[in-house]
């Protein structure tokens, strides 16, 4: 066939590292948003009351039951980094809890590709 | 920004609410040109409707030319589509495609770092609205599969003759598949999931 070709690109160790990417931020601290993937997953530890903000309540009320972070920030029409930044506040006061997401380690981990296999299987 | 009151907050549907022991996620992105069937692919395997989180960037750009030494910044906001797979009770897959604005994708901290690996959709009447995302999973060392979006007018190429146009190298697997479908759609996660454990190392 004819018409345009790509040309490989080599992998950069600059890009491949995460710390060189960057994201707005607004006033919040990098340490503590790092934490937070898009499908870290949030369960409330308390259930919402009078007095919570509004978003804090909307959150614990969302997360009675296991909930990613992407799926909050969707539901409550926030910014992502504005739901990190409320998240925070609610695993400082252990009003929620989470739980880091599996993510691709240098050596990819074979029983976690088989489990997804399976689960896929059953589709 | 508006925050509606916390009352009006819809949730998940009964139906999407997930068993408390899904405590373990992982996260695959499908990336492609504008226009080639990535939030199709999310739509058709996801065990959701698909929902849409965004997020704003800013790039702070070093002066070069005639500004030089000034620091812009300019903000753009950045929508992302996104899919749920409950593979068992613990392990949730969720599948992340974008509407369009492809050099924005690379910024979004966290989109790409920790997601098992990539899917390139691609439509063989524009291989070239594809280049440039192939290239830059290639620069992060993503490890990806190729998806030809069978759409019913688009000439057929040799496997061949479409990994050469894309400088894939041979291990890369290629695959066909109409996005609409979930079976299909599910055939080209299959593909990821066993390209990844071909690359994972025994543990010795």
């Amino acid at each position: 066939m004819s018409g345009p070709r790509r040309e490989r690109r080599k992998t950069d160790p600059a890009l491949s590292d995460p710390e060189r990417l960057y994201v707005i931020t607004g006033d919040l601290d990098d340490s503590e948003r790092a934490a937070l993937d898009l499908v870290t997953m949030v369960v409330a530890q308390a259930e919402p009351s009078p007095t919570f903000q509004p978003e804090q309540a909307a959150i614990l009320r969302l997360c009675q039951a296991p909930l990613s972070v992407a799926e909050i920030s969707a539901y409550l029409s926030l910014p992502f980094s504005v739901v990190t930044s409320l998240l925070s506040d609610l695993l400082a006061t252990e009003l929620i809890e989470s739980r880091a997401p599996i993510v691709r380690a240098t050596l990819p981990d074979r029983s976690l590709l088989e489990a997804v296999m399976h689960g896929l299987q059953k589709l | 920004m508006d925050f509606r009151s916390s009352d009006t907050i819809t949730g998940p549907r009964t139906e999407d609410v997930l068993p408390t022991t899904a405590t373990a996620a992982v996260k695959v992105v499908i990336v492609g040109g504008f226009g080639v069937g990535k939030t199709t692919m999310v739509g058709s395997v996801s065990e959701i409707r698909p929902l849409t989180t965004e997020e704003t960037m800013t790039q702070a750009g070093v002066g070069v030319d005639d500004n030089a030494g000034v620091e812009t910044k300019t903000a753009t906001t950045v929508a992302m589509d996104f899919g749920r797979i409950s593979l068992s009770e613990e392990l949730i897959l969720y599948l992340f495609g974008t509407p369009g604005q492809e050099r924005f994708w690379f910024l979004w901290n966290g989109l790409f770092e920790g997601a098992l690996g990539a899917v390139v959709l691609i439509d063989t009447r524009r291989l070239e609205v594809s280049f440039d995302v192939i290239g830059r999973l290639e620069e992060r060392g993503v490890p990806f599969v190729v998806a030809v979006n069978t759409f019913p007018d688009a000439p057929h190429h040799p496997v061949e003759a479409l990994r050469r146009a894309l400088d894939l190298p041979d291990e890369v697997p290629m695959i066909d598949c109409d996005a609409r479908l979930r079976a299909s759609s599910r055939d080209v996660l299959m593909t990821l999931m066993r390209y990844l454990h071909s690359l994972a190392v025994p543990l010795a």
